[in-house]
Formats: structure tokens, sequence, C-alpha cells
């Protein structure tokens, strides 16, 4: 490659903050700044990736000062899947939102590509982290930069979900912070790669565990602390939801997983990993019947996030028990299949709501004559949320399933399916009044941007794909560090 | 860790859990953005009692260096919380979130 891997570490977190800045700087070429820099951002990711493949897991110490005064950035194939995951879905908003906020519209456009290219700035630094307090504060970042994006419709309820979401997830930081502080008060280490050998059973490890898990359960949305997710989401700008919904959280449950895999190992046998299992499991039955529930699309499609999440924590037990490989594989299988489609579903709902005004499920009838590509689009993403082949929804779920056999969990097996059942149940819901013939005269649609159709069209084919390209995401996360094989857990 | 250390950590955390019982028992949004301030500060604490390294002994840096980290981002952080609230207050005539959610 052209550049070392460090060189394109350091890349694709710097481009998108200096892009955000001269966004910011330059409203008027808000627009052109943001899709250049997209482009590159996403040819620095593959460039990255292709130099991992090649050369091995990375380490930058950034300015030479190395840990623990500096800040050491890390990638793995771990890493780098979040990254592509990133790279994918935020390629198909920026195209989506070229569309979504046109010139007219000069506030929300001016405001729009300096924080999304922020959020996408945080967010490759987060995945690339390699202390737990650097988590913190790109946690932070992004934290703040969501939150402004959900503002930006500036409709009370926008803005009231945006506070809400920023006062939950503050509490939620403060607690990580005040649980960074008991590691570093036990083991006197922040760099992860450096606390896997350091960490002893003991209680701060008990004291940080929980204000560190609690802090970013609240920060994910995981049920009970769930209950930030569906008004923010909903209500958000079309491009906002799909981007909250597919990546933002995800972010503190892949600081949760590395936390749990490298720090928090040693309270394997405690009740904790069980009871993440079952708030997963209540999660996936509670939002599930709540998407049945909601007279609107988009809130139906964020409570069936908050489902979704759910499937993520299903085997936190066995992914600290053994067979580590297989089990994170099925894990984040699952986090991509779900970016991939719920974006595309979010995305086919502001289709929907710019081409009709109205977003109420009955009021669907019909729809699939006039919008069928958006139809299609969301028909493809509940494909995969359905779990039906061959969509990369089934083949994480088939991953999932899998594993729960494998250890002889036969009632995530029962959650698994009856969780699959629901989400048939939710997606019928909306296409099923679309396919009716419309007995009055059809509405008078308006034209859906030919950006805003196809980029939330090629998600859901994407979401499709990824059920063929299972056997690349396992071996992307096969890249670990060497030091990570030879540590205990 | 010494007894004035000590004493330092367990006051930061009876503060962390001040704020956070604040944060969520008052409604006012003022009040709730000072309750986040004061977990905060809570936090703060309990890393300048880890940086002492007894009576005689130099102190660590590193959680010093932390903490002005995390005033840097408690400020960002209070900056927006405050400006969302005054457009809670502008929009919906009250300082609060938690009223009925009857609007569309």
């Amino acid at each position: 490659m052209i550049f070392d891997t460090t060189v394109w570490m350091s890349l694709v977190i710097l481009l998108p903050l200096a892009a955000a800045i001269t966004a910011f700087l330059l409203p008027r070429h808000a627009l052109a700044i943001g899709l250049t820099s997209s482009g590159l951002i996403v040819l620095s990711v593959i460039a990255l990736t292709i130099s991992l493949v090649d050369g091995g897991a990375a380490r930058d110490q950034m300015g030479g000062w190395g840990a623990p005064l500096g800040i050491d950035l890390v990638a793995d194939g771990l890493s780098a899947v979040m990254l592509l995951m990133t790279a994918a879905v935020g390629l198909a908003i920026t195209i989506y939102a070229k569309g979504y906020f046109p010139a007219r519209d000069a506030h929300k456009r001016a405001f729009f590509w300096p924080l999304w290219l922020f959020l996408w700035g945080s967010l490759n630094a987060l995945f690339l982290s390699g202390d737990i307090f650097n988590l913190f504060v790109t946690l932070e970042l992004l934290g703040l930069s969501a939150v402004a994006l959900t503002a930006l419709v500036g409709k009370p309820t926008a803005v009231r979900a945006a506070m809400r979401y920023l006062l939950v997830g503050l509490a939620g930081s403060m607690m990580y912070l005040l649980g960074v502080a008991f590691v570093y008060a036990g083991y006197g280490a922040l760099d992860i790669a450096q606390l896997r050998m350091l960490v002893a059973d003991g209680p701060p490890l008990y004291a940080a565990a929980t204000l560190m898990t609690v802090g970013l359960m609240m920060k994910g949305a995981l049920f009970p602390l769930h209950f930030w997710l569906p008004p923010a989401h909903a209500n958000a700008a079309a491009p906002v939801s799909a981007l909250l919904s597919a990546l933002v959280v995800k972010a503190p449950f892949y600081i949760m997983l590395r936390l749990w895999m490298d720090v928090l190992y040693p309270l394997a046998d405690t009740a904790a990993p069980q009871v993440l299992s079952a708030l997963g499991i209540a999660a996936i039955l509670w939002g599930s019947i709540q998407a049945l529930r909601q007279p609107k699309f988009k809130l139906l499609v964020a409570y069936s996030t908050v489902a979704q999440l759910g499937y993520l924590f299903l085997l936190i037990p066995a992914l600290l028990a053994d067979s580590r490989p297989q089990v994170l594989g099925a894990i984040v299988s699952f986090m991509v299949a779900h970016a991939a489609a719920k974006a595309a579903a979010f995305l086919s709902a502001g289709n929907i709501l710019h081409a009709t005004g109205d977003e109420q499920i009955a009021s669907f009838t019909g729809l699939l004559r006039t919008l069928p590509l958006t139809v299609t689009t969301f028909a493809l993403a509940g494909l995969s949320l359905v779990a039906l082949p061959p969509s990369g929804g089934f083949i994480a779920k088939w991953l999932l399933l899998d594993r729960a056999l494998a250890n002889g969990d036969w009632w995530l097996v029962v959650v698994i399916i009856a969780g699959g059942l629901l989400a048939a149940g939710y997606v019928m819901r909306v296409l099923g009044p679309t396919f009716r013939e419309r007995e009055t005269k059809p509405t008078n649609a308006r034209a859906v941007p030919r950006s805003m159709a196809l980029s939330a069209f090629g998600l859901s084919v994407l979401a499709i794909i990824l059920g063929f390209m299972g056997v690349y995401l396992l071996d992307l996360l096969a890249i670990e560090p060497v030091s990570m094989m030879v540590g205990g857990g | 860790m010494t007894e004035t250390a000590l004493l330092y950590m367990v006051v930061g955390v009876v503060l962390f859990g001040m704020g956070l019982f604040a944060l969520v028992a008052y409604p006012h949004l003022l009040r709730k953005i000072l309750a986040m301030n004061v977990m905060g500060t809570g936090t703060f604490m309990v890393f300048i009692a880890i940086a002492h390294n007894g009576d005689n002994q130099p102190i660590d840096p590193i959680p010093h260096a932390l903490v002005i980290t995390g005033i840097v981002v408690a400020v960002c952080s209070t900056g927006l919380a405050l400006a969302l609230a005054s457009q809670v207050q502008a929009l919906t005539g009250q300082p609060r979130i938690d009223g009925s959610e009857r609007e569309e």
C-alpha cells in the first residue's frame, strides 16, 4: 500500500474531523465537502482494511508518546469490521442526505454536514481506541454530535427527545467514567492490552464492572434502559434516524464487548453475563411486542431496534465461557446485518414520509403501486430483520442459533425463533396494506429524489448480499493482535 | 491509600450518588443539568484521590490529565445541554421534558 497501516488509522479519524470543521466554516460548500470527504473516508477505510489483512493487527502511538500518557490507536479485525460497517452505511446515508436536505433548506444543510462528519469521525476514533479513557472521550464526542443531529429537525418532540437522549447519555458516560477511575485505582493502567494482563477478581473490578456495564446499557439502550430510544430515533430526520439506529447504538455495545472480553473477564463466572443475556431476552420480547402495537411507521422501526439490540446480548455468557471466535463471529454478524437492514428501513420510512407526508401505517394502502422501489426496499430490509434466507439477518441468526445449540441453551433457541416470528408480524403489518388496492383514487404522491430512493435500495440490497459474505467477515475478524492470543481468559 | 485520600474518594462517590439522585428526582431541566455537573465533580474528585500516592510521595500525573480532559468534555456537554434546555423552554413553554407527550 501507499502508506503504512498506522497512517491509514490516523487518516480515517483525521479526514472526517478536518472535513467537519471545513464544512462548518464554509456552510455554502457543506454539501460538496460532505460528498467528497465521504468518498475519501470510505477509500481510506478500505485501504486500512487491506493493509490489516496484509500486515496483521496494528498499534499506533500517536505523536510517539505511547501509553499511558499518549493515545494509542489499535486496529484489529473487529475494528476493521466496525469501520467497514460504518463506511458502508455512512456512504448510503451521505448520498441519501444529498436529496433529503435540499438547497432551499440552507439552515439544516449547513448544520447536518459538519455534525454528521463529526459523528463519523468519532465513531472511527472509537473503533480504533485502545484504552478505556479514550473510549470515554470518543463516546462523548459521538453522543454530543448524535444529540445535536436528533434536535436538527427543530420540532418540539424532536428537541425534547434530544434533551432526554442527552441527559440519559451523560448519566451513562459519567457512570462509565467512574468505572474507569476504579479500574485505574485497582490495576494502575488504562490501556486495554495492558489491563488484560493486570486485572484480577476483586472489589475494584466488581465496582468498575457494575458502573461501566450499567452506564453502557443506558447509552446502548438495553432493556429496561431503552426508554429514551424510540422518541429520539422516531422524531429525528430520516437520515439521522438511520445512522442513530444502525451505527450509534452499536458503539456502546462495541465497548461492552471489548471490556467483557479483555478487562472484565475474571467476572465471567458471576451472575452478570447471565443477567445481560436475560435482559437481552426481555428486550427482544418487549421491543417486538411494542413494535406490533405502534400506529406510526418510524416508531415501529425504532421499537424493532430495541428488540434487535437484545440479540446482541444473548450470547454474552457463551462469549466469556468458550469458543470465542465462533460466538464473536455470530454477534458481530448480527450487528452488521442489523446495521444495513435497519438503516434501509429508516431510509424507506423517510421516502414514504417525503412522498405522502403520512407515516400512519393504516394509510399505507396501495403504496406498492405509488412507491414500488421504496416498498421493495423495506421488503428486502424486512426479509433480513425477520431473518429469512438468503439475507444477512438469516446468516447471523443461524450462527447465533448454532452457538446456542452448541451450548445447550435451548431457551435461547426458543427466544430467537419467537423473535423472528414477532418480527415477521411487525414487518407484515407494514407491508400488508401496501399490497392492497386503494378503493378511492390514488393519492398524489410527491416524487422521491433519485438519490434517496437509490441509496435506500442499495442498503437493502446490501442487507441481502451480507448473507453471502459471512465467510469474509469471519476471516476479517480472525485478525487479532499477537499479545491478545497469548493472554488468559 | 492514605486516610485523606480515602476520605476524598468516599466524598467523591457520595457526590456522584447525590447528583444521580437529583438527576432522576427533579423535573426542572436546569436542576438536571446542575445534577449532572455534581456527578462529574464527584467523579473528578475520585480521580484526584487516586492520584495521591502517600504524604511524601510525588503524585501520579495521569489521573490529573484525565480530570483536565474530563472537565473539557463536561463543559462542552453542559453547553449543549443548556442550549437544548433553552430550546425546550422556547418551544414548549416549560423547562421540563417529563410532561404529557400529547403534541405531534
